[in-house]
Order: structure tokens, then C-alpha cells, then sequence
């Protein structure tokens, strides 16, 4: 896995499909490619109300990537320095090995040029200090550019805060 | 060279502020401005750019040619354009005076231009799209505050419980306020949501009374019953600042929790223990009046409820509940100067005020415009300017409303886009869209009310002009550009800013210009006045209702259930789209290329319809849909359901035309059921029967 982690709160995600929108004016995606994507589960009943939840996928960045060991051109790539893995558009040659290897459905095939494209975490921005497109202009915040560790520990905190309010309101 | 440039978005009629950056005249970047969002920007948003791409626009002036609506235009310079309206509307005021040309707009911060504009060439018959929208709540909250609806604001984030009564707010993404309540639900602050299906809002819910269609006015009869019977109101703020309380006791009387659990198909207890959940939250409870209420026959009354409901959790003027919002002089600031023309002292064509004496004049009702154009009287209307607004698809059945435009001489649109109506008109003078045109400067209102401004980012693309501009030089044709005292932008915002002592500059380091830096709230031990009613306070009879033969507190009507075999027709909107603007966007229209219809699974079963089956939706006029059915057990039996905007029929938004079932068409007879009382037309008061697809 890449030192990133885009961790997604799902109790803040209303299902705006904002990060959608926002990934794809970033990364000019024709219809049909989606870098990220929010996935919908129900409507169903869930703690006593009818509910829609939301659940955010773009890109694990994997440790040891299908989708770069099957792809027969070296196009697709895992950037030593962050582990982030993305598609070097000169080298690939649209054989769609890496769709067909990826076991969560992450490489999108581009009708327009002819390539695969996918989520590379907006890495220019990165680069350059910032957060990806779908990160920086959530909605409600749902989304949070972090790094495994990170998001460990402010889970924890939250946890640990949580705790202590519930103690102190029972008494 | 990158530039970066605040201003503010227009994809919808939120107007958050953003902030772009551009590079050779395109837009590379685009985000919520920090100071006001933390960067947040909703998808509409995102697709500004592609709009601006977006050759499906006029592209220039556009005079018709052929029939009206049969799609032939000549498209011509603006010096051509602006001479022919002003030509045809001066022609008009000749022959039948100038009380009968119309102006209307979408309404919002900027409308004054336009106000101005209509009242300097002699007419009082300004309007906007309200009457399809908030005019219920509107009208209710001036019979119970004596203010405007926005006359109170709410502050959501310190709330510790927010009641909605189908107010699907995390869809229509106000962002300040969808990110407040966003704040108040994770700081622990509850959500109680009613509406006749599951929605992106009840999905956030703490509670959910899944109603039957039409009886929202019998839920909050319930409630102000159950709070008044276990004493969960505001006792001395009810004694200082609520006139008439013991009326509204023996009213809400006989309508129990059990009553409205039946009447509305909800659980008692659940009502018990929303009062008792309440009472505990109590004064921080925000019930939110409505804002697109203009449903049922009896909207109007279930919103004045809500004004009362909030009257009794004695929430007013304080943090986490609903504030009067405050302007430049709050805060000891003089306010920016802004076209103005007082409006001409003749009777409105729609009989808002006059013969409506319970409508205020304001912006009058633009559904009553319509049998002047046909009767002649009071007097004929003969000329309809839309800015920024579709009459056809804001109000019910566009074919009726042809037969009373055919009255017209005139008919022109001034939009960004194509519209339905545009299509139909006489004139398209297409607005530069907004990344491409600077606006004027507004006050925003609030806790901490601010200057803004939104800037022009990029160049306009094609031959478009700035409604500033347009509205300018139409003026000079007419002979009142006295009223517009400004040849360019520049000059505008300089006569705008000169009495504040504040210059353009100030508002580079923000994008706004911040006229406080902490919360202003007036005194709460001194609140009376404030309500601008009679009295002073919180009104629980009108007036201005009874004097017009109108009850103030209205027995509740049990709603018609469909005829057999049909369905009520309930219409909503999504976070992809702005009501009927966005379908033909390029990138709005991949995220959602068509609606669909949502009907509740036992229904759905009887007249053996599956999920994703094609199903023929036809109206009492015999217009017929062909959509896709969205089969659910969270729609209410009675009801079936689709997103407003779809169904277009201008050819030359190839991408949507076409596309999905236009629910305003689907609304036959409406443009004839209102509201007596609120004003707004009741939209969901139609039925359509719904069968397989054949």
C-alpha cells in the first residue's frame, strides 16, 4: 500500500457524488471512467429508518499490485518513493490486462484516447504539497487525505474521546 | 501567467463563494473558498467549467424566424437585438401602456437590476418564480413574524435539533448550511425528518415519520398539540412574545397524537417521543418552515405551524436557533448604494395586493399573471421578459401556458442557456455565463453579514454580455438610464462602495469583505418590534387573514387518496442537478442522464412493474412518459415519485432533449390549484396512472 490513505467517514458522506465530479474535471475522464466512484447500498431499513449509505472507492495503491505485474508494457508503474501506482500514458498500449487482473475493478478504460487511466491520487498536486481534487473540495469533510498511521491514530483518539464523554454522562 | 481569483459560483442560486484559477482564459482549478467552505464545492459546482465548454448554449443574440417554438433563429449583433426589444417594447407601452410588460427573474441578491429596469419604464409587474417555491412559507412567515422568510435565520451548527419536514437538504446542498448541520449531527445534535420517502436527508435521520402524501399540516397540529399538553414550550417566552396562545391551545385540541398517527400513518409514540426528545433539546430546536412548500392545498397552513412551533420552543435571537439576520448598519457600517426605481403606483396585473389583499405586493404570484393576458383586465399584459427563468418548467403544463403566452407580443428570455421557455420565445439575449461575468456588489446578511462580489474569471466564449450590461443598455433605448449611473463595471462597484469608505481592494484578501468579526445578536429581553407584525410579536391570529376572509387557524382537510389505479404525483431534486438548468451539462448529464420513477413495491407488484422495468407514466391531460421504475418499500403506496428538470424538448441540447419524463407536464390542471392563502401553486396535488411499458 501506498503511504497515503484516503479515508472515507461514512457517518459525514451525504452521497453528493462531489469527488466524482471534482476527479473527473481533474483528471478529463470521458463518461463511463470513473477514478473514483461512490457506490450506494440500499435504500434499506437500518437502525430503526430507512436509509441510503455511501461507500467511497477509488484506488488501493496495493503493495504488490495485480494490475502492474500483468500489464505487459510497463505503463503501469509503482512510484518508488510513495508506492503510488499509476498508468505512464505513453507506454500503455490499451490491452486492458491490468482491468481484467485488478480484483476490485480500479483500472478505467478511456474511450476516448484508447488507454486505461486511473486514480494516481492526483499526484501532481501531491507533489506540489496538496490534497488530491476529491479530497480538497469534499462536501461535508467525508473524505480526509492522511497516511495509514495517521488515520490509526485519530481513530483511536476519537475513540478514546468517546469513551470518556459516554463515562462521564452515564455519571 | 496562473491567476487566482475569488468570486462566486452560479450554478445554482446558492451562489457559494469560490475561488479559480486561470491559465490562458481557461479555468484549471476551481474550489470552495476556504475562508467561508474549507474548499468545499458540490458537484454542480464542479461543473462550471463544463458549461463554459459547453457549445449547446446560445451563442449570440437570437431573433426568431419561423413560428414561435419551431426552432428558427437568425442570430444577430447586439446593437440589432437590444434595438428590437426595446423597439417592440416601446411599441407596447405605447399601445396598451407600460403596466403591461413583465418582467420576471428566478429572484435572488441581484434582482433589484431587473426591478429596477421594469419600474423605470412604468410597470409594477416585476415577479419570480415563488410561487412554485417558497411563496407559502413566505406569506406564513409575515402572518406569524411579520417578516419575510428569510426574515429569520437558523444556526444550524449549534442546534441540538433540527426538524425537517421534506426538506431534502443534504440534496440541494446549501454548503454553508448542509456543512452546519453536517457539524450539529456529529457533535450529537438530532435530525428529525418527515417525508413520503427515503432520502439522502432521512438517511442522516435520528428520527423518521414516513407520512402519507398530504398531511404534513396534520403532523405539526400533532405536535404543537403534544407539546402544549406535556408544557414542552417556552413558558415566559411564550407570555412576553406570543399573542393569541390560548386560540391556538383550543384549536390544536382535538388533533392528538393518536389522531395524526392515523391520519398520517405514523407510530403514536413516536410522536410522544419526539415532543419528549424536544423538550429535553429545548430552546435549541430549529424547525425549519419549508422551503420549496408549495405542495398541498394546505402547505401554507402547515408551514405556519412550523413559524409557531418555533415561536414555543422560544428559540429566537440565540445561538442554536433561528436569528433575525443582520446588516451593514448592525455593525455600525454604512451600506453600499444600489439601483433602485420605486415602483409605479398602478394595481398589479396578478392582483397581489388589491384584489388579493392577503398576497403582499412584492413580487406578486406569477400564475396569476396569466388570466390578465387572456381577460384584459385589469389590463392587458402584452410583454414578458424572463431572466434567468423557465417559466415552462417552474410551472405546471407548458402547453396551457402557451395558450395564455400566445396573448403576448412579446416573449423574451435572457439566460445562460437554452430554456423550455426560450425556446418558445420571440428573443434570446444570452448572459454570459457566470465564470464569465462580473456582477454587482451585495450584502450578505447573517450573524456576521459581508459584502461580496462575484468576479469574472475568464473571457466570455461567445457573443454574451453581463446582465448589468444588458440591463443598461436596454434602459438607455427606453430613455431611463438615468436609473443605471454607470457605463461599466467599475464604475458601478465604485458608486456601489462609495458611502462604506471600502474599495474594490478589500476584497482581494477573502473574496469578501467581513463587516464583523464575531456573531451580532440583538438583545433577547428586548425582542419586541422586531416581529413586524402588529402587535409586535408572534402572531397566532392575523390580521391581515381574517380581514381578508381567511381563517387564521384552519381545520384540518384529510387529503384526497388517489382514484383507483392512480398515483399522486411527488416531485423532487438530486445533489447532481439544479432543477431544470443542468441536464444538458456536459457533466452533470454523465452523473444522471434521465429520471426515474419511484413506486412502492406492493404497487408495484399489482400491476406487475419490477425494478428497472420501463413503465408508462400518463397525466389527466393524456401527456404520457415512458421512464424506468425505481421499485422500493420506502415510498409511500399512495405516492409515486420523480426528479424534476427532465423530459426537455429543445433540440439543440442534443445531449438531454428527449431524455426523461418532465414531471410539470405531468401536472395537468395545476396551473389553476393554489393556495388561497399562501399564494404558491400546489404541485402536488395531481394523479397519473402508471402501467408496464409496452
Amino acid at each position: 500500500m501506498s503511504k497515503y490513505y484516503v479515508s472515507h467517514d461514512v457517518s459525514r458522506c451525504i452521497g453528493c457524488r462531489a469527488c466524482e465530479a471534482h476527479c473527473k474535471v481533474k483528471n478529463e475522464t470521458p463518461a463511463g471512467s470513473n477514478y473514483c466512484k461512490i457506490m450506494t447500498v440500499g435504500p434499506r431499513m437500518s437502525r430503526g429508518i430507512p436509509r441510503f449509505d455511501f461507500v467511497y472507492l477509488a484506488c488501493f495503491h496495493c503493495e504488490k499490485p495485480w494490475c502492474v505485474d500483468a500489464c505487459p508494457t510497463g505503463a503501469m508503474q509503482r512510484r518508488d518513493k510513495d508506492g503510488i501506482v499509476f498508468v505512464n500514458d505513453d507506454l500503455c498500449v490499451g490491452c486492458k490486462a491490468c482491468i481484467t487482473a485488478c480484483p476490485w475493478g480500479v483500472p478505467q478504460w478511456n474511450s476516448t484516447t484508447g488507454k486505461v487511466g486511473k486514480c494516481n491520487l492526483c499526484m501532481d498536486r501531491i507533489d506540489q504539497g496538496l490534497a488530491p481534487a476529491c479530497v480538497s473540495k469534499c462536501v461535508t469533510d467525508a473524505l480526509t487525505f492522511t497516511t495509514a498511521g495517521e488515520a490509526s491514530e485519530a481513530r483511536r483518539q476519537q475513540f478514546a474521546e468517546q469513551l470518556l464523554s459516554k463515562q462521564e454522562q452515564q455519571g | 501567467m496562473k491567476k487566482s481569483i475569488y468570486s462566486m459560483c452560479g450554478m445554482c442560486t446558492v451562489r457559494c463563494h469560490i475561488r479559480a484559477e486561470v491559465e490562458d482564459n481557461r479555468v484549471t482549478w476551481m474550489e470552495g473558498n476556504q475562508h467561508i467552505l474549507g474548499g468545499a464545492l458540490c458537484p454542480r459546482g464542479a461543473a462550471g467549467i463544463a458549461l463554459r465548454d459547453d457549445t449547446e448554449r446560445p451563442q449570440g443574440p437570437l431573433i426568431r424566424e419561423g413560428a414561435r417554438g419551431e426552432g428558427k433563429w437568425r442570430q444577430v449583433s447586439w446593437e440589432e437585438a437590444l434595438d428590437h426589444v426595446a423597439g417592440k417594447l416601446g411599441a407596447i407601452k405605447e399601445k396598451y401602456g407600460p403596466q403591461s410588460i413583465v418582467v420576471s427573474s428566478r429572484g435572488g441578491p441581484w434582482q433589484g437590476l431587473y426591478k429596477t429596469f421594469v419600474h423605470a419604464i412604468g410597470s409594477p409587474n416585476y415577479t419570480n418564480h415563488d410561487s412554485t417555491c417558497g411563496r407559502n412559507t413566505h406569506h406564513a412567515s409575515l402572518s406569524v413574524n411579520g417578516v419575510a422568510r428569510k426574515g429569520l435565520q437558523y444556526d444550524y451548527k449549534n442546534a441540538r435539533h433540527l426538524v425537517l419536514f421534506g426538506r431534502n437538504l443534504f440534496a440541494a446542498l446549501l454548503l454553508t448550511e448542509t456543512r452546519a448541520v453536517m457539524e450539529m449531527l456529529q457533535k450529537g445534535g438530532r435530525l428529525t425528518y418527515v417525508d413520503v420517502r427515503v432520502t439522502e436527508t432521512s438517511s442522516k435521520a435520528t428520527r423518521f415519520f414516513h407520512v402519507r402524501p398530504g398531511t404534513d399540516y396534520a403532523l405539526a397540529l400533532a405536535m404543537v398539540h403534544q407539546v402544549i399538553r406535556e408544557n414542552a414550550y417556552d413558558a415566559a417566552f411564550v407570555d412576553k412574545y406570543v399573542k393569541d396562545f390560548s386560540a391556538l391551545c383550543t384549536f390544536v385540541e382535538p388533533y392528538t397524537p393518536a389522531w395524526a398517527a392515523k391520519e398520517c400513518g405514523v407510530d403514536e409514540d413516536s410522536i410522544i417521543n419526539f415532543v419528549r426528545e424536544i423538550n429535553e433539546d429545548r430552546p435549541k430546536v430549529i424547525f425549519h418552515p419549508g422551503w420549496n412548500l408549495s405542495r398541498y392545498n394546505d402547505s401554507f397552513y402547515a408551514s405556519r405551524m412550523l413559524h409557531i412551533l418555533n415561536g414555543l420552543m422560544g428559540n429566537v435571537e440565540m445561538e442554536g436557533g433561528l436569528f433575525f439576520p443582520k446588516g451593514p448598519g448592525d455593525c455600525g457600517v454604512k451600506s453600499i448604494r444600489t439601483v433602485d426605481c420605486k415602483k409605479p403606483d398602478i394595481e398589479r396585473a396578478d392582483g397581489c395586493g388589491t384584489t388579493y389583499p392577503q398576497f403582499e405586493k412584492g413580487p406578486g404570484l406569477a400564475h396569476l399573471l396569466f388570466p390578465a393576458m387572456k381577460t384584459g383586465k385589469p389590463y392587458p399584459v402584452k410583454a414578458w421578459m424572463a431572466v434567468r427563468h423557465d417559466p415552462f418548467t417552474c410551472m405546471p403544463d407548458p402547453e396551457q401556458q402557451k395558450e395564455y403566452f400566445d396573448h403576448c407580443d412579446l416573449l423574451v428570455s435572457i439566460d445562460t442557456h437554452y430554456s423550455e421557455f426560450g425556446w418558445y420565445a420571440d428573443v434570446i439575449l444570452p448572459e454570459s455565463m457566470f465564470l464569465e461575468r462580473d456582477n454587482h456588489i451585495i450584502v450578505q446578511k447573517g450573524l456576521k453579514p459581508r459584502l461580496a462580489v462575484r468576479r469574472k474569471i475568464v473571457e466570455p466564449r461567445f457573443d454574451t454580455k453581463a446582465a448589468w450590461d444588458i440591463f443598461r443598455q436596454l434602459a438607455v433605448r427606453m430613455g431611463v438610464e438615468e436609473y443605471f449611473p454607470y457605463e461599466t463595471i467599475e464604475e458601478f462597484w465604485k458608486w456601489q462602495l462609495e458611502p462604506t469608505g471600502f474599495t474594490m481592494k478589500d476584497f482581494e484578501d477573502k473574496g469578501f469583505i467581513e463587516l464583523t468579526d464575531r456573531p451580532v445578536f440583538y438583545d433577547r429581553d428586548e425582542l419586541e418590534g422586531r416581529f413586524k407584525t402588529p402587535s409586535g410579536k408572534i402572531e397566532i391570529i392575523s390580521e391581515v387573514l381574517e380581514k381578508a376572509g381567511l381563517p387564521s387557524l384552519k381545520p384540518y382537510q384529510s387529503p384526497a387518496a388517489p382514484p383507483a389505479g392512480k398515483f399522486r404525483l411527488v416531485y423532487g431534486r438530486v445533489a447532481v442537478h439544479t432543477h431544470s438548468h443542468t441536464q444538458n451539462n456536459p457533466l452533470l448529464h454523465q452523473m444522471m442522464d434521465e429520471n426515474n420513477l419511484w413506486i412502492n413495491t406492493e404497487q408495484a407488484g399489482k400491476l406487475g412493474i419490477s425494478d428497472g422495468d420501463m413503465v408508462e407514466v400518463t397525466a389527466a391531460n393524456g401527456y404520457q412518459g415512458r421512464l424506468r421504475a425505481f421499485v422500493t418499500d420506502f415510498i409511500h403506496p399512495e405516492a409515486v415519485f420523480t426528479v424534476h428538470g427532465f423530459g426537455r424538448q429543445v433540440p439543440r441540447q442534443t445531449r438531454t432533449c428527449g431524455r426523461g419524463v418532465s414531471d410539470q407536464r405531468l401536472m395537468a390542471g395545476l396551473l389553476d390549484v393554489w393556495d388561497q392563502a399562501g399564494g404558491a401553486i400546489s404541485l402536488c396535488e395531481s394523479f397519473v396512472t402508471v402501467k408496464p411499458a409496452q
